[in-house]
């Protein structure tokens, strides 16, 4: 076997690899999803022991985070050449956050 | 040959008038797209400026009965609402869609069939609007239309706006996704961030505006569409709903559009002061950092046009300070082109002299919104004359003389053909004069406390003179307007053709291919190599710019009656849903033909996924044929 051909079989080799993590990343960010849902849900079973506040926390946290996983590991967030989507994500995710701070902070009158 | 270009060949032969037609309704070229937003806001200009003509008309003197209570109403909500979203917005990209691919070395937009998709959702969605006037009347609420008086208290008026803007609106959000996606994506090679045009920069910044600013006023005219619709209670007080909360909706949108139709001006301007200055752009870097700033600061400041709503001393001073923050930003560009023309060696055509005449009544304009941003003054000028002459500053003397120094500047490029220097300068002076006369005195009107929307005032109320000036000034206004049409009527008959440099003097990629160019754009690829790059070449001594890659076949794609059958399709869905609101009897029917309207929609865009697009190619021989020719 020549050398060219040693490099290619390596090389499918790798990919083959970068999948079958990528599958398992997908199998393990899908069931953390269903957990989190769960949990956020429990929450608010249990309602009656737990504070308010906490349990509003602790959903928008789960929230967030899910969207995290959404965005990395079923959009391909996290491969490369991905920095315009980023920015752009980012950027607009930046002013709503502003917006929403403003009208909790200083801006709504009831 | 392929079978499309022999199809395209055949049409030319042929050139019926159907023929013609079709080409036009079926067009994904991004120049030709220009064209038509040319037209579609060019005719909404002059209705909207035919409606201002009636409005000064009836306030050129005390107690006058020419438009009387809702009739007034009505045309001062249709001349706002169609100046900003009919003929401001779709100029800016007629502007966009002929310079911008060009500028950058592309041969066509990302999205060809969402350009033509935007375009006929807007052309549509003004038709749509202003139909209103013949089936039942028009809006009366506002170009804001703020509830509950739009969702409450006013006709089916109301539907014609909220439904025919949110047609308009979607079609604009489509145009500006392809702008940012081709800006980011189809520069020529070495055509790096750090030398885009001016231009192109603030229309990827506009666009980046329309994708975020948007998105809130088509949540808000939803809602507004279902209060009024469907007895929804969004915005109902009685009913535990919340009319505040469209103020803020709307200005959160609102705001951002100001600066949407301004950046792209102040992108003109900067081509053409540095053109016509023969210097490269002062400050470039500032400019970009400028142009971005603004952008950002524009989402920060949307309650300075909610002052007397009363949120409170904390609010009102907070963003009393981002609101001024945002001068600083453009006191820095109007220094930069200060500096372009410091030494240069000027030349005043007619674009130039827009853009000369621009620096100052945007100075004006500006200086005036500070002023407003003060909220303790702000109680006093708040739906005064002088919050219309302020914004007219800002639109007119900034946007308007933009787009028109921009249309005198690449005429020759879209059209082929030079417009006539001495009707320029004609229509110039007495646009320039007649929008001083009219706007100026108020800001006299406002300090004295002539509030604005009403229809008519007093004759011991100290407004006569003024309203008197401001009307005359407005028969400045519409004469250079009408020289302009007859210019432009002129040069189509017989102006002389331009070169592809049409004034000698070009500094960037659109002056290097003929005028008007070939549908390809670029049979080369070009290798930008810095700054202006046309112009370093020419001082090399090149009468080309270097290409990028040798010459070849060139795939471009077909045309396509999709994107206008969309448009229909949705219009349709338009006016079910308008009509089902006009009598109880015929509603179902009504909300039937606006299902079918959305249904018809959703089989078209399944055709158009299930349809490939092959496309077609230009092949080298004819390519060598084609630029031989256009020498
Ligand atoms: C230095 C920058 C600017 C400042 C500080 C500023 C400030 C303001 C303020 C405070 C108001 C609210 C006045 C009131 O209703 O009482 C206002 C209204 C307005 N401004 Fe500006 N502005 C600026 C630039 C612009 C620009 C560039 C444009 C458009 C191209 C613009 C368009 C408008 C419009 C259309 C309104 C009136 C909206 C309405 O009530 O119908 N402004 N401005
Ligand atoms: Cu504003």
């Amino acid at each position: 076997m020549d050398t060219a051909n040693r490099q290619s079989e390596m090389l499918d080799y790798i990919a083959k690899q970068r999948r079958k993590r990528d599958l398992q990343h997908y199998w393990v960010s899908f069931a953390l999803m269903i957990v989190f849902t769960v949990l956020a849900f429990l929450a608010v079973y249990f309602r009656k022991s737990i504070n308010d506040y906490l349990i509003a926390f602790f959903i928008v946290t789960m929230a967030v985070v899910q969207v995290i996983f959404q965005l990395y590991y079923f959009m391909h967030m996290k491969e490369k050449d991905h920095g315009f989507p980023a920015l752009f994500l980012y950027g607009g995710a930046v002013v709503v956050f502003v917006t929403v701070l403003s009208f909790v902070t200083i801006v709504w009158i009831s | 040959m392929t079978a499309n270009a022999h199809a395209l060949a055949a049409y030319n032969q042929r050139k019926g008038f159907l023929s013609w037609l079709w080409t036009w309704l079926s067009t994904v070229d991004h120049k030709r797209i220009a064209i038509l937003y040319l037209f579609g806001g060019g005719l909404f200009f002059v209705i909207g400026g035919i409606e201002a003509l009636l409005i000064r008309i009836q306030l050129a003197v005390p107690q006058n009965d020419f438009l009387v209570g809702s009739t007034y109403n009505e045309v001062v909500t249709m001349h706002g609402t169609t100046m900003i979203f009919l003929a401001a917005m779709p100029l800016v990209f007629a502007m966009m869609n002929a310079v911008v691919p060009l500028q950058i070395g592309a041969r066509d937009v990302a999205f060809p069939f969402v350009n033509a998709l935007g375009f006929w959702l807007f052309f549509l969605g003004g038709i749509v609007l202003n139909t209103s006037w013949f089936l039942g009347g028009a809006p009366a609420g506002g170009w804001t239309a703020y509830a509950p008086l739009t969702t409450e208290f006013l006709g089916t008026g109301s539907d014609f706006y909220l439904l025919g803007l949110q047609l308009s609106g979607a079609g604009t959000l489509m145009g500006a996704i392809n702008f940012m996606v081709t800006i980011i994506n189809m520069r020529a090679p070495g055509m790096t961030f750090m030398r885009m045009p001016l231009f192109t920069w603030t229309s990827l910044i506009t666009s980046t505006l329309i994708l975020f600013a948007f998105p809130p006023l088509t949540v808000g005219f939803f809602l507004e569409f279902f209060d009024h619709i469907f007895h929804a209670n969004f915005f109902n007080t009685a009913k535990g709903g919340n009319a505040i909360i469209f103020e803020h909706i709307f200005w959160i949108f609102g705001h951002p559009e100001v600066y949407i139709l301004v950046l792209p001006a102040f992108g003109i301007i900067s081509e053409v002061v540095a053109t016509f200055s023969k210097k490269r752009l002062f400050g470039y870097t500032s400019m970009v950092f400028a142009t971005v700033l603004i952008g950002f600061l524009s989402f920060m400041v949307w309650v300075h046009h909610m002052f007397t709503v009363g949120l409170g001393p904390m609010a009102n001073s907070l963003f009393a300070l981002a609101t001024m923050t945002i001068a600083v930003p453009t006191g820095m560009k109007i220094f930069n082109w200060l500096f372009t023309m410091w030494g240069g060696q000027i030349h005043f055509t007619t674009a130039n002299l827009f853009a000369v005449g621009f620096v100052p009544t945007f100075v004006m304009g500006g200086v005036t919104g500070v002023m407003l941003a003060v909220p303790s003054a702000d109680s006093q000028y708040h739906d005064s004359y002088f919050v219309i002459a302020h914004f007219h500053y800002v639109i007119i003397g900034g946007v308007v003389f933009g787009l028109l120094a921009g249309l005198f500047y690449w005429w020759p490029k879209m059209f082929g053909k030079i417009l006539n220097e001495t009707l320029g300068k004609i229509t110039f002076w007495t646009f320039f004069i007649g929008f001083h006369l009219t706007f100026f005195p108020q800001h006299f009107l406002g300090l004295i406390g002539m509030p604005r929307r009403y229809f008519t005032y007093f004759p011991d109320e100290g407004f006569n003179t003024w309203n008197l000036i401001s009307s005359i000034g407005a028969i400045g206004m519409a004469i250079g307007a009408i020289v302009l049409v007859i210019n432009i009527v002129i040069t189509t008959a017989k102006g002389q053709k331009a070169a592809g440099d049409a004034w000698g003097i070009g500094r960037t990629l659109e002056w290097s291919i003929p005028s008007p160019p070939p549908e390809y754009n670029f049979a080369q690829t070009p290798l930008v190599k810095g700054i202006d790059t046309f112009w370093k070449e020419k001082m090399e001594g090149n009468k080309k710019v270097t290409p990028a890659e040798p010459l070849g076949d060139i795939h471009m794609p077909n045309p396509t009656i999709l994107p206008f059958l969309m448009s229909i399709a949705l219009t349709i869905a338009a006016y079910g849903f308008i009509f089902a609101n006009q009598t109880s009897a015929s509603r179902p029917l009504c909300l039937v033909i606006a299902a079918f309207g959305i249904g018809l929609m959703l089989l078209l865009m399944l055709i158009h996924s299930i349809k490939d697009d092959p496309g077609f190619h230009y092949h080298k021989e004819e390519i060598i044929e084609i630029e031989k020719g256009a020498e």
